[in-house]
């Protein structure tokens, strides 16, 4: 029963975080005795399991997720969603208007290749494809704006501790920002300036995910831009 | 302080050193190496911006990019596997890379090397988490100047773990091959086309599991036993590097990676007695 | 094929409208080039290489100097090739794979730049009249896409070239002594394309996937245009081009210092 790493350290596939019995969270696992680590990434020792960050990660779909697609293809009551994971998402119709499902839907004027929208997975069917539904708030097709990426597994730090990164970050901007879970985020703003801000923030954080005190630095780099652009 | 200590073991390692075998440190390489010393090597992970993992390796002389994309939707549909993810492994040369000129057109040694890419890396690589879907090892010699096979390998493996693909493990490679019947460790171009023997090997560091062996050429098994230690030796080397690598791009604990960086020049040292007792 | 060539509504729109604004997304204004980096010579296994940055697109050229029969026509003189490679490390979409239209034509364009311009000596690169000629290959070679490959690849043809070495011949024998290349001219492509009314210069892959027309033209040192090339799925009126043709010119002295120092 012994843990070989400080909490917190940087770990690599194959690092022996654990030997003797605990529950193997996220991105680790067994062999034998041993936990192992599978994710480049922070290990973190709780009493009853470890786990690790990963600090690079691809995007997982699971039920719940807001995340936000391009439409790519179509077929007959159903569209196929590109939200960067390893297949393409699905929506059908009843989940993209509120009204009873007629036939004659002429289903590019609803939503037509090459649309973005932020959606919500509502399912992932037999073969693990995710379902998509834009029913609910915030949810839809988009108009305005446009489209930055970061590693999935650093949304949670763009978001913040009850949205207070981003909060922060739209109150100081100004901009609109929608996060998918996906790692994708769309910005729109009153003018290019403000965009700017917002993508060089976001910039910032993917760089820093990993450090803390990280709200508070990118209020103060924030202002720092702004400052310089007066 | 620092002093005393490091001329205590010069003094008490030279009388060892001349009477056990003063030949072998007395013969160097072509290039000038000891027999178990690696080239020059340099990597560098999350090189391709267009990737979702990438590297980038010198081993010597050889220059090699690696980048890796997915898991992601397998085309054409009916190469998928059900029940996990396929790795597709791609070996490609430059046409300048070598002389005279090769056509872009990828060879039968092309394929087999891909071919042994894949298997030397598929056990490390957690396969059954991507059922149907495919993830693509895209290997690009530059420059190649011997050992390009090991030299993709350890290139591939960082660039899967730069991609987040989840690992059992990383993956280490390094050839060890015969030449004037001496054993020598990373063959470079000369030792390679004029050597005796040539065995890769990919090794799985943290795991212990031999991934690739391959071996053309002339063995006793003595030597045979003797060249895979070496092999892992060797293995174990690269392996540091890449870890450095991948730390490095993560910024992480940079003034600690200073320190760190010392330690294996002692260890080395202290091998070498060991091994000429063997 | 994968579906990522399916280019996104809002990324159309915002582009446009930011050019509209007389910007860019990244910043820049429309004639801004992005950083071009050209490092000669790093490859020792080719007679002469080029490592070519331009902002994130990424190329390698590498030129190699072989032998082999010259064409029918041209008994004494020397043969030059020129290759471009998609490496699927570059883009997701792109795949391995022979040669697709988007590559000849990198290629070709590349090519016709430095023949029209008689860049080579060709008489120079003969060995044995009617058998044995020398030839040079051009190899282009995409390590990351993003956007204007032309002009990328074209700065790093002449730069690779510029430092060449070929090896010498001496009554249809190899001598084992190398020589420089003789360059005569330095051809420099300059791409324009239109988006809405828009016309910018070294168009970043966002922007040229949402382009409607692309003219590059090619200019010798003297500024004398040696190949056109316009693609694209839109038409040019004769006033564009002629605005495409001036706004080219500014930028190919620039990008030839680059390449080639001086």
């Amino acid at each position: 029963m012994s843990a070989n790493f400080q909490d917190r350290d940087l770990v690599l596939p194959g690092d022996v975080l654990f030997e003797g019995r605990i529950r193997t969270g996220e991105n680790t696992y067994r062999n034998q005795e041993q936990v192992y680590a599978t994710h480049l990434g922070l290990v973190n020792y709780r009493p009853d399991n470890v786990s690790v960050t990963a600090l690079s990660t691809g995007y997982m779909p699971l039920v719940g997720d807001q995340v936000i697609g391009v439409v790519v293809d179509m077929d007959l009551g159903e569209w196929r969603i590109d939200i960067g994971g390893q297949e393409l998402a699905v929506m059908g119709i009843p989940d993209a208007v509120d009204r009873p499902f007629r036939t004659d839907y002429n289903m590019t004027r609803i939503l037509d290749i090459g649309d973005t929208l932020v959606a919500k997975i509502v399912d992932l069917d037999r073969r693990r494809t995710p379902v998509l539904s834009i029913l609910g708030p915030g949810l839809g097709k988009v108009y305005e704006g446009f489209m930055v990426r970061i590693t999935p597994s650093k949304i949670p730090r763009l978001i913040g501790k009850k949205g207070s990164m981003i909060n922060m970050v739209i109150k100081e901007t100004g901009c609109r920002v929608a996060i998918g879970q996906n790692g994708r985020i769309l910005v729109s703003g009153p003018n290019r300036e403000r965009e700017e801000l917002v993508v060089k923030v976001i910039d910032k954080i993917e760089r820093e995910a990993h450090t803390s005190g990280l709200t508070n630095r990118t209020q103060e780099f924030l202002r720092q831009l702004k400052e310089r652009k007066q | 302080m620092s002093k005393k200590p490091t001329t205590k073991k010069t003094a008490a390692r030279k009388p060892t050193a001349r009477t056990k075998k003063p030949k072998v440190d007395s013969w160097k390489r072509a290039d000038g190496r000891a027999f178990d010393e690696l080239r020059t090597l340099k990597i560098e992970s999350g090189v391709l911006p267009n990737a979702d993992g990438s590297a980038y390796i010198e081993m010597g002389r050889n220059k090699i990019l690696a980048g890796v994309f997915g898991p992601r939707e397998m085309h054409p549909k009916h190469n998928a596997k059900p029940n996990e993810a396929v790795l597709r492994c791609r070996y490609h040369m430059a046409p300048f890379s070598v002389d005279p000129r090769r056509s872009p057109a990828p060879s039968r040694r092309d394929q087999e090397i891909s071919m042994v890419m894949r298997s030397a890396l598929e056990p490390a690589v957690f396969l059954e988490r991507y059922p149907r879907a495919s993830i693509d090892v895209y290997i690009e010699v530059l420059e190649a100047d011997g050992g390009t096979r090991c030299a993709s390998i350890n290139a591939a493996a960082v660039a899967l773990v730069d991609a987040g693909i989840p690992m059992k493990d990383l993956v280490a490679a390094c050839a060890v091959g015969k030449i004037e019947d001496k054993l020598i460790v990373d063959l470079g171009d000369y030792e390679d086309k004029k050597g005796q023997s040539d065995m890769p090997v990919a090794y799985m560091p943290k795991l212990g599991k031999v991934t690739l062996l391959q071996m053309d050429g002339d063995l006793s098994t003595e030597e045979a036993g003797k060249a895979l230690e070496l092999a892992i030796e060797g293995c174990k080397k690269v392996y540091e590097v890449q870890r450095e690598a991948l730390k490095k791009k993560y910024g992480i604990d940079q003034p600690q990676d200073k320190p760190q960086e010392l330690p294996p020049a002692e260890p080395e040292s202290e091998e070498e007695p060991q091994r000429e007792e063997s | 094929m994968s579906k990522s060539n399916i280019v996104s509504h809002l990324k159309q729109k915002k582009i446009t409208e930011v050019l509209s604004t007389g910007k860019r997304m990244d910043g820049r204004a429309f004639e801004d080039f992005r950083e071009l980096t050209i490092k000669r010579n790093i490859l020792f296994k080719s007679e002469g290489s080029a490592e070519v940055w331009l902002g994130k697109t990424h190329v390698m050229v590498g030129v190699k100097v072989g032998t082999g029969t010259p064409f029918e026509d041209t008994p004494d003189e020397g043969v030059l090739m020129t290759n471009a490679e998609f490496t699927p490390i570059a883009n997701a979409a792109w795949e391995p794979g022979p040669p697709n239209e988007n590559s000849i034509e990198l290629a070709r364009v590349v090519d016709r730049g430095l023949r029209s311009a008689e860049i080579l000596d060709t008489h120079e690169l003969c060995i044995t009249v009617g058998k044995l000629v020398q030839i040079v290959f051009v190899d282009l070679y995409v390590l990351n896409y993003d956007g204007n490959l032309i002009d990328a690849c074209g700065a790093g043809a002449i730069a690779a070239l510029m430092g060449a070495k070929r090896p010498t011949f001496s009554e249809g024998k190899p001598t084992g002594e190398k020589v420089p290349l003789t360059v005569r001219k330095k051809p420099i492509p300059v791409s324009v394309i239109k988006i809405g009314d828009n016309f910018i210069l070294d168009p970043t892959a966002d922007e040229e996937d949402v382009m409607d027309a692309r003219l590059t033209v090619t200019f010798d040192e003297e500024n004398h245009v040696c190949t056109m090339q316009k693609s694209g799925s839109e038409g040019l009126t004769v006033d564009e081009i002629k605005k495409c043709i001036n706004m080219a010119q500014g930028k190919a002295p620039q990008n030839r210092v680059k390449a080639i120092g001086d």
